[in-house]
């Protein structure tokens, strides 16, 4: 088989397109790449899809976990402690097995334009159950993450804005959030690259790769038991997630220079890899 | 009393279920989680710190190799050399002694999609018994966790030896002292101070990782949990529906705990250690 064949056979499998079995002997190396790559899919979607739904909702926790009243600061503190002291592998087959409890339904939703038939079943599905799981988890992460950032925002520059006048909502919005984000940034990016690199545990746990459409590592770990050679396989995944990091440390990096584009050069926060936020 | 559970009720079925020789095994397999943290501690801090030696050392190819390791963390998922480290270990184990236990066999070990060693170079040999197939799996998965954790223990202990004040090494050549005086009297002594916030979240993200022990085919916490949760029909001497959600919910329950005890621990070791020191 050609590499360009093993491409079209394999580069969107994870999805469900192309050849639907799997290779089972005389494995090319073009196959494995179109193979881990194609997994690679599930693993940027896990990673880009719970990170901005977390990100609002780890706002609103962080808040909460400030606030001075007990009814929001309680839950707040708990959500992060559950999700923080347990691991996320146990968050998943926990998860799951609740999941699959619930009654199997489906209903249909009006959107005005489309109907859409919505199942029970789909939240045992990875792409629902597990997505469910990341984001909660990464929002508790990322919670913490800015409450740090919170309790560090200047006292002037809140004094500076009671000065001027601003009411609380302005006063968050222009002074407080943004002072927030940049703070939190340099830990927010190395959230963001371990969360990618947690997403591999999705279909080691309890979902299952339905027809076998799974990730990066699944097949990977596929390959290398079909192969008896893990020496191929794994430096495979291994080079797409280092690819997969720099992409984010790029994007995050990115970011990190508009928030803080005001600030004197020696001022500004460092992206450095520090070891707070892994799982 | 519990001879036949079929007779019984309430709180004494309860007690005779909870002490069936399977929860037995679940109890013992939480002291197989205690037993890899307690092996596998102190190899990770002796990595960790001949990671961060090796990186500041004058000579070039140690350094590199003190690089390599303390960034290998960095880009590629933990998982991924979970899953990689035990295997590639065993297969690089076997080949070794089919190299010189077996020198007058000539095949080649990969053989299409098989690898193929003599029967003595098999580790353990096949005729050997059960315990020793288990006790290989447990030491290949130490290793695993060995290598990968020292490798964030060396990013931790690197950044605390960098953290040192100048001064104290600078004072240290003003007396006359060597450079190995100075790193074993001043150095790596005032290093533990700025490593141990690093190094306790260290602590817990091993704590959350030990789960994985369930993806090495090791018989833990996870494994027991999964069996003695599924649903068990009449023909069981304790019949239940499917409970693998409460026993991931004491699970869950159960790393929380430990989470707690170490964070009270790291809060008295955190002040004993920056005893005497101005903030």
């Amino acid at each position: 088989m050609s590499c360009a064949e093993a491409f079209s056979n394999y580069a969107f499998r994870s999805l469900g397109y192309g050849e639907r079995i799997l290779p089972k002997a005389d494995i090319t190396l073009c196959e494995q790449i179109a193979l881990i790559g194609s997994g690679m899919i599930w693993n940027v979607y896990f990673t880009v899809l719970a990170l901005i739904a977390g990100f609002s909702f780890a706002t609103l926790i962080a808040l909460g976990k400030a606030s001075s009243n007990p009814l929001a600061s309680i839950p707040a503190k708990t959500f992060i402690f559950v999700f923080r002291g347990s691991p996320l592998f146990i968050q998943f087959f926990l998860f799951y097995e609740a999941f699959v409890l619930i009654p199997k339904v489906a209903g249909d939703i009006d959107l005005g334009f489309v109907q859409l038939t919505v199942e029970t079943r789909w939240f045992t599905r990875a792409w629902l159950g597990a997505l469910i799981v990341m984001f909660l988890n990464t929002s508790a992460y990322s919670a913490e993450i800015f409450y740090g950032a919170l309790r560090n925002v200047p006292k002037g520059d809140l004094e500076a804005a009671d000065a001027i006048g601003m009411n609380a909502s302005q006063k968050f919005r222009r002074v407080t959030w943004p002072t927030m984000l940049r703070l939190a940034w340099p830990s927010y990016t190395n959230e963001a690259i371990f969360m990618g690199h947690a997403t591999t545990l999705v279909f080691l746990s309890g979902f299952p790769a339905w027809r076998q459409a799974g990730d990066a590592l699944y097949y990977a770990q596929y390959l290398a038991e079909k192969t008896f050679n893990p020496f191929v396989a794994y430096p495979i995944v291994a080079a797409f997630f280092i690819v997969f990091t720099l992409i984010i440390i790029g994007g995050f990096g990115a970011m990190n220079k508009r928030l803080n584009r005001h600030m004197a050069p020696e001022a500004r926060g460092k992206l450095k890899l520090s070891l707070n936020v892994i799982r | 009393m519990c001879a036949d559970p079929s007779t019984l009720e309430g709180l004494n079925w309860w007690l005779c279920y909870l002490t069936t020789v399977k929860h037995m095994n679940l109890y013992t397999s939480v002291f197989t989680v205690l037993l890899l943290l307690a092996i596998v501690t102190p190899c990770i801090l002796a990595l960790g710190f001949g990671g961060a030696v090796a990186k500041r050392s004058a000579l070039m190819p140690v350094r590199w190799v003190g690089m390599g390791y303390t960034s290998m963390v960095r880009g590629v998922p933990d998982i991924v050399f979970f899953m990689f480290v035990p295997i590639a270990l065993d297969q690089v184990f076997e080949m070794i002694r089919h190299k010189v236990l077996c020198s007058d066999v000539t095949d080649p070990i990969w053989q299409g999609n098989d690898f193929v060693v003599c029967d003595i170079a098999k580790l353990p040999l096949n005729a050997a018994p059960q315990w020793q197939h288990d006790a290989y799996g447990f030491i290949l998965a130490v290793i695993a966790f060995a290598i990968v954790f020292g490798a964030f223990a060396a990013n931790v202990i690197d950044g605390a030896l960098k953290a040192v004040p100048k001064g104290q090494l600078e004072a240290g050549e003003a007396v006359g002292m060597t450079k190995r005086q100075i790193f074993t009297r001043i150095h790596a002594p005032q290093m533990w101070r700025y490593a141990l916030p690093g190094l306790s979240n260290l602590w817990m993200i091993l704590l959350k990782a030990t789960p994985l022990l369930f993806l090495l085919g090791i018989e833990d916490v996870v494994y027991w949990a999964r069996e003695l949760g599924g649903a068990k029909t009449s023909r069981f001497a304790y019949p239940h529906t499917d409970w693998r959600l409460g026993y991931f919910l004491a699970l869950l329950v159960f790393y929380l705990f430990l989470t707690w005890i170490s964070e009270k621990v790291f809060d008295r070791l955190k002040l004993r250690f920056g005893a005497g020191v101005a903030i």
